[in-house]
């Protein structure tokens, strides 16, 4: 599906209230329904700078196909021991690219705090989503989605996406 | 030297060579891990430092740690491989300030005292002072000032350092068999560094190396595994214990006729949902080794890992960080010889390990339940009689046969 003529105010509005449901679904609807922010052929990565910078391709998590989201998120829920926590993601302002036959390329800077059962709120996560837009329907999907963490740590693990 | 044998002052008694119970105490004291710095770090160990396929060329170096100590291993003008404190003989500067990289040499930022890739001093900013004044007195020897230099040896791609020169080479440290099987996984086969990551883990170092050795577990905290059938105790298999106690493997193969049993469903534990993978390619593998293996965990003493799990291959560092934190880094690893196919299998796979992995998220997390579960009990212990009192190897993986092992390993390099 070609992208249609859009302008970029109307793209940025478009990708600010993706990222917003985006955020929403992680923090405070439980992630279910993560894996339909995605197209059916999708790449999903968490790595960090250094590897990203590296070229090394493998990640923290990774996943082809919208399947393996879906089977993150019911590990997650199924079969992963964990103790209780929570996100709260803060998002920056879309850097929207040139788009290319029917993909967008937007890069968005982020911010994820994490709650523990306990009460510690600590910074989780800072980094950048560097994601490939395209359009289904009228809505935006994740063609891919590479979330670059900026340090090379993590504390603990990393059970919830980013 | 009179300060290693500071007397720990334990508030229980450590009966002489128990390895069935632990003292709780050992995960917590700053004297313990002080003792742990001078007599294993220092101490007659040999510590995993990098992979020779990290430094193929003269001029490439690592910077890392061995305990606390931070250390630099290069490739030198000569092809050979050298390893030396990362400190600066001057004033006790840090000689490289990144992970890793190339250089000619290593300049200290401090006051350009300069050295080479062999970690010798070989130039000393205004050494001669300027015009005749100030600069070293004659007297000053620069070989006589340097970083103090390391053992390196390689084993099949894997480099280890050691401030000992009474450790016995690699080969015997390791025991034939656990050397055996570094060679099946690593022996003919140039690895490729496919990803980098650290994962902080909020205990004792000990914790995580526990955890690493303990064969009893695997199938019961991570579900996954049996979930998805991935791994029973009842799989063929079986664990190492090298002679000394140190260094381990676990092992399991596919076994078809115990694939279905019912020796789970009887012990009431949380693994007979029928769950289904809506991706199962994560799980399409091949044979990596030929010898249908699916999963072989090696440890060494005191803090190195080489993981099999299906085609997910690493190696893994354990650093302590103070008496409550552990630094895990992972390096995972492909072949030169990956096909593509392969190596997409490896990127899928990479998903079972890891902060984030599958099969081991807990693992990062488990350590941190005990290390705070622990805290108001330093004279209680913890009680590991799975599969006996002995540290041998054994068929079963119901055992705690390794986790002993490490401990009579500690205890002596410890005398504690």
């Amino acid at each position: 599906m070609s992208v249609p003529v859009l302008n970029h105010d109307r793209l940025f509005r478009l990708v600010g209230t993706f990222h917003a449901a985006y955020a929403r679904c992680i923090d405070d609807e439980g992630g279910t329904a993560w894996p339909e922010f995605f197209d059916e052929e999708c790449l999903y990565l968490v790595t960090t700078e250094d590897n990203h910078r590296a070229g090394m391709s493998a990640g923290l998590i990774y996943a082809e196909g919208r399947g393996m989201l879906k089977d993150r998120i019911t590990a997650l829920k199924e079969a992963n021991i964990y103790e209780q926590h929570g996100y709260r993601h803060l998002l920056g302002q879309p850097s929207i690219g040139v788009v290319k036959g029917d993909v967008i390329p937007v890069e968005t800077s982020f911010l994820v705090a994490r709650i523990m059962r306990t009460g510690e709120t600590s910074i989780f996560a800072t980094g950048r989503y560097l994601d490939q837009f395209v359009m289904g329907g009228d809505r935006l999907l994740l063609r891919e989605r590479r979330v670059v963490c900026d340090s090379k740590q993590i504390d603990t693990l990393l059970a919830l996406p980013l | 030297m009179a300060h290693l044998d500071k007397a720990i002052e334990a508030p229980s008694q450590w009966e002489p060579g128990l390895v069935t119970r632990v003292p709780y105490w050992v995960f917590q004291r700053e004297d313990v891990y002080a003792r742990e710095q001078e007599r294993i770090y220092q101490g007659d160990s040999w510590n995993y430092l990098c992979l020779e396929a990290e430094i193929p060329t003269p001029g490439d170096f690592v910077a890392t740690k061995i305990g606390d100590q931070p250390v630099i291993i290069t490739r030198g003008n000569d092809g050979e491989i050298y390893g030396f404190e990362n400190r600066c003989a001057h004033r006790g500067a840090l000689l490289a300030l990144t992970d890793r990289g190339h250089v000619k040499d290593f300049t200290c930022v401090y006051h350009a005292w300069t050295y080479s890739l062999e970690g010798d001093l070989t130039g000393v900013a205004f050494e001669d002072g300027i015009n005749g004044k100030g600069g070293m007195p004659d007297t000053f020897c620069k070989a006589k000032h340097s970083p103090r230099k390391m053992r390196v040896t390689s084993l099949f791609g894997l480099v280890f350092g050691s401030f000992s020169n009474d450790v016995p080479a690699i080969e015997e440290y390791l025991g034939d068999e656990v050397l055996g099987r570094v060679e099946r996984v690593l022996g003919g086969r140039k690895p490729v560094v496919i990803g980098r990551f650290t994962q902080m883990l909020p205990n004792n170092w000990k914790l995580y190396f526990e955890n690493v050795k303990d064969s009893y577990h695997a199938s019961i905290l991570h579900l996954f595994f049996t979930t998805f059938e991935i791994n029973r105790l009842s799989q063929k298999g079986g664990i190492i214990v090298s002679p000394d106690g140190g260094n381990h493997v676990s092992f399991s193969a596919i076994d078809a006729d115990a694939a279905r049993d019912d020796n789970y469903a009887s012990q009431k534990l949380r693994s007979e949902s029928d769950l289904q993978l809506a991706d199962p390619s994560l799980l399409d593998g091949f044979d990596d080794f030929g010898d249908g293996g699916t999963l072989q965990i090696l440890s060494v003493f005191p803090g190195f890992v080489l993981q099999q799990i299906q085609n997910s291959l690493a190696v893994r560092q354990i650093l302590p960080r103070g008496t409550e934190q552990t630094e895990l880094n992972w390096t995972y690893l492909g072949f030169d010889t990956d096909t593509p196919e392969q190596r997409k299998v490896r990127l899928k796979q990479a998903n079972l390990i890891g902060p984030a992995g599958f099969v081991s998220m807990e693992d990062g997390c488990v350590g941190g339940f005990v290390q705070r579960g622990i805290a108001g009990a330093p004279e209680l212990a913890s009680v590991m009689e799975m599969g006996g009192d002995g540290t041998g190897s054994s068929e079963s993986r119901v055992t705690e046969a390794s986790i002993r092992g490490f401990w009579k390993a500690y205890r002596r390099e410890m005398a504690l």
